[in-house]
């Protein structure tokens, strides 16, 4: 399968009064045709800015400062802004975190979708029209030619994220990325957006990038998982590998942290202690140190950089790469 | 599912499609406009005040033709109450008919009160949406100059015109113009401001929208109601305003009037004559309130969230 995008040590920092702030620090990973990764993380783990970074979205005082973003043969950061534009939308489509607010209240849904197609694709408003009506009853909007004339605020919320859909694939882009799509909104709703997400990535054999914090999410939809902490990449590999053997402490942690049908009401809740730091002007060393029970001296002098486990996977943590380096030692 | 679509498609297309999506935006704003004309003719109280001013407009208009008197001529007992032979709101301290006044007073009063707060408003809807969403030093530049103009009071920038220019309605235009820029830029600013941050615009970006799209489409429409409902509600205080300028002899000169110097004038007599001050008093409520009416009707019109079905 042909490597749709492939980011290289992607750094995004925002420059704030009190310091910088490492967004997102050294994030590689590279998402083929008709494959989903998930990127994981908890809030404020920097799996947005690194949406946004591929978009091009980041507004001063964020900028990204080192790191190469590859689509297809095209290096995005080297693209001029309109260059861009047409990318947008008609390559790369995006859906986000808050349908109730992510359209234009003052134009009605078929106006929006149709400015898109004409904006992209040149063809007339009429056959821009009968598209957009093809492409809401694709996302499964009940009589779309009289539901296009509708306000957004007409729409519930489930049915405006549909529609932000239709917008994304709207000029059938090969790369997808969907911010948190189902964050904002109810569980039995989450469900149909998530099959219609799998649906319209499976049929238009895009690439998509799906951002959550949901496992469950993960464990339905993806087939890489880039996990994130603190704006850094933490352990990344195919989502069997990563569920069956959690390598990286901080995946296991956040895998344990399950709630599983066999626990019985008393048992305890598991969480990981502490909280994740704010990475701004952060010292050397690994990120978790400070929550993780494994840590050794070496954790707060260096960072970590990427191991390539047995397992599979690539984990940045230096107990994890120094217990496999002794092993490899001691069978040599 | 094409990957040729990346290089965007061709020249010829590509001007057709800008003109398409010209053609497109017409036709949005005049569905708009009709949806909205339809929305703002269920507002009873929208229309009624739009057919009292339009009344009142053609009344000034006509006033030549309709006024019983000459309105600086002195025609009736002075201070005569309303009811007199001859003069139904009575005359003012010089024996002036108060109807007659009023009639030729509405022609000055309404331009002073419309004409600068709607070039006003064209103007600061231009800098507030530079301002706001370039930001930047762009906006400090625009913020900063307008502070400036802040600084002085209404009455001293006429005073600056009116030495540049003759005392006289244009002077007075010019004045409560200049003098407005500097609020409804603020307001126009803050707005555009707090759009610039809904998801929609980061959506719309996402979606391949230029600035020109997103600033025409996205920011202006939603941008535009409480700038409407401000400007209205300015009507009527600048009527008062520029009869303050003229007050001072930087605007309309005597003995030409409009109701602003009718009520300032009456207000010496006010115990002998209170009608002299009570009737021009009573058309400005009337009017500015009108013109909030029509204001609060434009902008439920505009908003697809209020339209009723």
């Amino acid at each position: 399968m042909e490597t749709v995008l492939k980011v290289e040590k992607l750094e995004t920092q925002f420059k704030l009064r009190t310091g910088v702030l490492k967004a997102v620090d050294g994030i590689s990973f590279e998402v083929e045709a008709g494959r989903v990764l998930c990127i994981v993380g908890e809030s404020g783990s920097g799996k947005s800015v690194t949406a946004q970074s591929i978009m091009r979205l980041i507004d001063p005082p964020g900028r990204i400062v080192a790191g190469k973003i590859w689509y297809r043969n095209l290096d995005l950061l080297a693209l001029s802004e309109s260059a861009m534009e047409k990318l947008r939308g008609d390559r790369i489509g995006m859906i986000f975190q808050d349908p109730m607010t992510s359209l234009n209240p003052v134009f009605t849904i078929g106006e929006q979708i149709v400015e898109t197609i004409v904006a992209h694709q040149g063809v007339k408003k009429k056959e821009a029209r009968a598209r957009a009506v093809e492409l809401l009853r694709l996302v499964g909007i009940a009589e779309p030619e009289r539901r296009l004339n509708d306000y957004p605020h007409q729409y519930s919320g489930g049915m405006r994220q549909r529609v932000l859909i239709a917008i994304a694939i709207a000029c059938e882009p090969d790369l997808l990325i969907a911010d948190e799509p189902t964050t904002a909104l109810d569980v039995t709703i989450q469900a149909q957006i998530l099959k219609l997400l799998a649906d319209v990535q499976k049929q238009l054999q895009s690439a998509m990038i799906l951002i959550t914090h949901d496992l469950g999410v993960v464990s339905a939809m993806a087939d890489e998982v880039l996990v994130m902490y603190a704006g850094r990449m933490v352990e990344y590999g195919d989502v069997a590998t990563i569920f069956r053997h959690p390598r990286h402490p901080y995946t296991v942690g956040l895998l344990d942290s399950i709630i599983k049908l066999s626990d019985n009401r008393d048992s305890e809740l598991r969480s990981i202690s502490g909280l994740p730091p704010v990475p701004i002007d952060p010292p050397p060393g690994c990120a978790f140190r400070d929550r993780c029970s494994r840590a050794i001296a070496i954790c707060g002098e260096q960072d970590p950089q990427p191991y390539n486990t047995k397992t599979g996977s690539i984990v940045l943590c230096h107990v994890i790469a120094q217990e496999e380096t002794d092993e490899r030692q001691v069978s040599a | 599912m094409s990957t040729s679509g990346s290089a965007g498609p061709g020249q010829d297309e590509r001007r057709r499609s800008a003109a398409e999506l010209r053609r497109e935006n017409l036709h949005i704003m005049m569905r708009t406009l009709t949806l909205a004309w339809h929305a703002f003719a269920k507002d009873r109280a929208a229309v009624g005040a739009l057919i009292f001013l339009v009344v009142v407009v053609l009344i000034s208009i006509l006033a030549p033709y309709i006024s019983p008197y000459d309105p600086t001529d002195a025609v009736a007992k002075r201070g005569a109450p309303p009811g007199t032979e001859g003069v139904i709101l009575g005359a003012d301290l010089d024996g002036r008919d108060i109807l007659s006044r009023l009639l030729w007073g509405g022609r000055i009063s309404i331009l002073i009160g419309f004409v600068p707060t709607v070039a006003a408003t064209a103007i600061a809807v231009f800098l507030g949406l530079v301002a706001g969403y370039i930001g930047g030093w762009i906006d400090q530049v625009i913020m900063r100059v307008l502070d400036i103009f802040f600084a002085f009071p209404l009455v001293l920038m006429a005073i600056v015109v009116a030495g540049i220019l003759e005392p006289g309605v244009a002077t007075v235009i010019i004045a409560i113009t200049i003098g407005l820029v500097p609020y409804i830029t603020r307001l126009v600013r803050t707005t555009t401001v707090s759009v610039k941050q809904q998801p929609y615009i980061e959506a719309a970006r996402a979606g391949g929208a230029g600035v020109p799209t997103i600033v025409t489409r996205y920011v202006l429409p939603n941008m535009l109601a409480p700038v409407i409902v401000y400007a209205t509600t300015l009507i009527g205080l600048m009527m008062v305003v520029g009869s303050g300028l003229s007050f001072l002899g930087l605007g309309v000169q005597p003995p030409d009037a409009d109701w602003g110097i009718m009520v300032s004038e009456g207000r010496a007599v006010l115990k002998k004559a209170p009608h002299a001050t009570a009737f021009p008093g009573l058309v400005i409520v009337v009017v500015s309130l009108a013109f909030s009416f029509v204001g609060d009707g434009l902008r439920d019109a505009l908003d697809p969230r209020a339209r009723v079905r």
